[in-house]
């Protein structure tokens, strides 16, 4: 009897240990989660979700306390794939939040630029040169089209352009089914 | 001359029609008043502009210059003056437009000083540099940079060169001509690939369609040592690159593999002969055969000068009532053109002239019904009828698991399918919307990345401006308080006001010193101001300076006022 005890306790106490062992060497730094919304979300760190920017919307999203549909850029592609992943339902995008575009860049009309230095503080991800009283000018393809720069400028010299589809960029239309119209059988 | 041939598996055998364009020798197409050079002509990057509108140039004389390694340069194809330089829609199936040069020819065909070289004493290096200036790029249709293809694999050495002259594709004759006229050239040229990977071997792949290529070839590689010319069974696609490699080795290159890991590369008989134009006569690339076929009364192949407006090659073929719409390639690859005023380009192996009676229009497209025929016809063993499933319901991950980008886009599986469905048309849809994908992901790990360095960033700087800000505030309290106060004493940073007593007692002492130093702040400020003296008035009138005199005055009179202390505020 006591010897069961004992062997029952000594197994119990090694599992114990293995266990805590287990949680301690295999313990996951950070929310795997938030990894996941965070790299379906198309990166323009441009607030219209109402964070500042795209990894601490997608923490808000894993916490729970927003709603998927408040990501103008990432589209009704975005939400779709948010919804899938999260399991929830899908929602049309929400209106207060903005619409969605056509992918568009900044470009800057270096002949009004007063070289004020304000875009480039704003620029969530570094694609403006310039420096103070100098010319400033958008590396077209660093820019995220967020739209954080045209705001801040004093002369109005942004404006926003869409990007044009090259032969580089192109792609196929997907293939039109035809449709039998009845009658003709 | 007994070499062991392997086969590929799948392949169709359409109707080759070879016969009609092969019955008058190569001509040369006439020059047109204008030519219209796309400056992007090779798979890889654009080059780049290096002419202006109003220049003159001479034939062969570099119009665009390789911009970087994976590129190759564009020449003028005939002497005379640059109209523009500016976007005009190519051929290509997304009819849009990128940069061209336009010259307008002069008539006199005056070539630029030709350097011959002799390719035995040249180093390989100086010999790809010297493709890549001349322009010449892969002929079959791929247009990829030759001098990148020549460039030794990881695996070490190239030993087997692949020349493709199978030009299995039904209509197209002109590497079939190109064999029978020039095989010396062509012979020379495979040399000249060969002295840059030192290959041991060489193997010439012909279709056995073509006797009289296969005949010229061989009386011209009957001088050279090591050339094998081996007829291939004449089936469709026994050109493709990876499917010809594995008629003629026997290698089959795996999925996402290049042929150089392998020591065997391929190269288009076209290329072989530029290459020898290019080395041997210092000709760079600037004119092509093309094959005229289809629907029309003068079927024939013609050197047509690079940037050819498509019209005026028309002509010569003479297209037949009943034509509706013009094929850029063969009718298994080839696209319709959306106009017919495009230029030639590199890639221009045929236009064809499609009519109803020659080309029927395809039955309406019916439901897969997974019978498996295009499984049966694909030459790179994939299921394209599972690939069809998966490109349709945009399901790319899955397209990809099942190896679409192995497809290699020559539509035997469209050709023997019973539903008339046209499944390259999925697949090209996928392929390019996955490359999109691919892009966009990779623009937006690289936002995120420069968003989490530019945080990282501001943090820092945020955090060394503080501490700057504190080492000065002390710095200066110090030299205020003097010898009085020890250093160690004086808070840097001022301490919140507490309740108690203890800590309340230094409180007015630190008040003081701060008073002091914003006191003197002030001062300074005030100092700085009042020493400004106005600049650019010397050359003012009279009145104006009484003006700005009289501003002073009252500037003046104001200072006085806000030194002395208002006696009650208002």
């Amino acid at each position: 009897m006591l010897s069961a005890l004992l062997v029952m306790a000594g197994i119990a106490v090694v599992l114990g240990a293995m266990l805590g062992f287990a949680s301690v060497r295999f313990k996951v730094k950070g929310d795997p989660l938030v990894d996941k919304i965070d790299a379906i979300l198309p990166q323009t760190q441009c607030g219209q979700c109402g964070f500042p920017g795209c990894r601490p919307y997608a923490q808000a999203i894993a916490k729970g306390e927003a709603e998927i549909n408040q990501c103008p850029p990432g589209g009704e592609e975005g939400i779709r794939k948010l919804a899938d992943l999260l399991g929830k339902e899908f929602k049309p995008l929400s209106v207060e939040h903005g619409v969605e575009k056509p992918k568009q860049i900044a470009f800057i009309d270096e002949a009004l630029c007063i070289g004020c230095t304000l875009c480039t503080q704003a620029c969530p991800v570094d694609a403006i040169v310039g420096a103070a009283k100098q010319m400033h000018t958008i590396v077209a393809p660093l820019c995220t089209g967020c739209e954080l720069c045209v705001s801040p400028c004093p002369v109005d010299c942004i404006a926003m352009v869409p990007v044009p589809e090259t032969v580089e960029t192109w792609k196929w239309k997907y293939p039109v089914v035809q449709i039998k119209v009845a009658g003709h059988a | 001359m007994l070499a062991t041939l392997f086969k590929f598996r799948g392949g169709i055998k359409p109707d080759a029609h070879k016969d009609e364009s092969t019955r008058t020798p190569i001509a040369a197409a006439p020059l047109p008043a204008r030519l219209v050079v796309p400056l992007r002509q090779n798979a890889g990057s654009a080059p780049l502009a290096l002419v202006g509108p109003g220049q003159k140039v001479l034939k062969g004389e570099r119009i665009g210059a390789p911009e970087g390694n994976f590129s190759a340069a564009v020449h003028a194809p005939t002497s005379g003056t640059v109209l523009a330089v500016e976007p005009r829609m190519l051929p290509h199936p997304s009819a849009l437009s990128a940069p061209c040069v336009v010259i307008e020819s002069d008539g006199e065909e005056r070539w630029i000083e030709r350097t011959p070289v002799d390719y035995a004493a040249e180093s390989p290096d100086a010999l790809r540099d010297r493709l890549r200036d001349a322009g010449i790029v892969g002929l079959g249709g791929a247009t990829f940079p030759s001098h990148i293809k020549l460039q030794p694999g990881a695996a070490g050495r190239i030993g087997t060169l692949v020349i493709n002259g199978a030009e299995c594709e039904p209509w197209i004759t002109c590497d079939d001509m190109l064999m029978r006229e020039r095989a010396a050239g062509i012979v020379r040229g495979i040399g000249i690939l060969r002295h840059i990977v030192s290959a041991e071997r060489v193997l010439v792949g012909i279709e056995d369609n073509k006797p009289q290529a296969i005949a010229a070839l061989r009386a011209a590689a009957a001088q050279a040592h090591g050339i094998e010319v081996v007829p291939v069974p004449t089936r469709y696609p026994a050109g493709g690159e990876k499917q010809l490699i594995r008629v003629l080795t026997g290698i089959e290159i795996p999925y996402g593999r290049l042929g150089t890991e392998f020591g065997v590369q391929c190269f288009n008989v076209g290329t072989a002969y530029a290459t020898h134009r290019a080395i041997e006569l210092g000709e760079p690339l600037v004119s092509r055969i093309v094959t005229l076929a289809g629907n029309v009364a003068r079927p024939g192949n013609w050197e047509v000068p690079i940037g050819t407006p498509i019209d005026a090659l028309l002509e010569l073929a003479a297209p037949q009532a009943g034509t509706d719409r013009y094929i850029m390639g063969g009718p298994m690859m080839g696209f319709t053109l959306p106009r017919t005023d495009l230029p030639v380009t590199k890639a221009a192996n045929c236009i064809l002239a499609a009519s109803p009676a020659l080309f029927p229009p395809q039955g309406p497209e019916m439901p897969c019904i997974r019978c498996g025929a295009c499984t049966h016809a694909c030459p790179a063993e994939l299921q394209p009828h599972e690939l069809y499933w998966f490109a349709r319901a945009k399901n790319f991950g899955k397209a990809q698991e099942y190896h679409i980008f192995d497809c290699i886009e020559c539509g035997c599986c469209a050709y023997v399918c019973p539903s008339n469905i046209r499944l390259v048309d999925y697949y090209r849809f996928a392929k390019t919307s996955m490359r999109a994908l691919e892009r966009e992901k990779a623009a937006a790990d690289a936002a995120r990345e420069r968003f989490e360095f530019r945080n990282v960033r501001s943090e820092r700087e945020a955090k060394e401006k503080a501490e700057r800000l504190a080492a000065k505030t002390a710095a200066a309290r110090q030299a205020m308080a003097g010898g009085g106060q020890p250093a160690g004493t004086t808070p840097s940073v001022p301490a919140a006001p507490t309740t108690t007593a203890e800590a309340a007692a230094p409180l007015p002492q630190l008040d003081e010193a701060k008073r002091a130093l914003i006191a003197a702040a002030i001062e300074r400020a005030r100092a700085q101001k009042e020493a400004v003296q106005p600049k650019n008035i010397d050359n003012l009138a009279p009145e104006k300076r009484a003006e700005i005199r009289e501003i002073e005055a009252r500037r003046a009179q104001v200072r006085e006022l806000a030194k002395t202390p208002p006696e009650e505020p208002v």
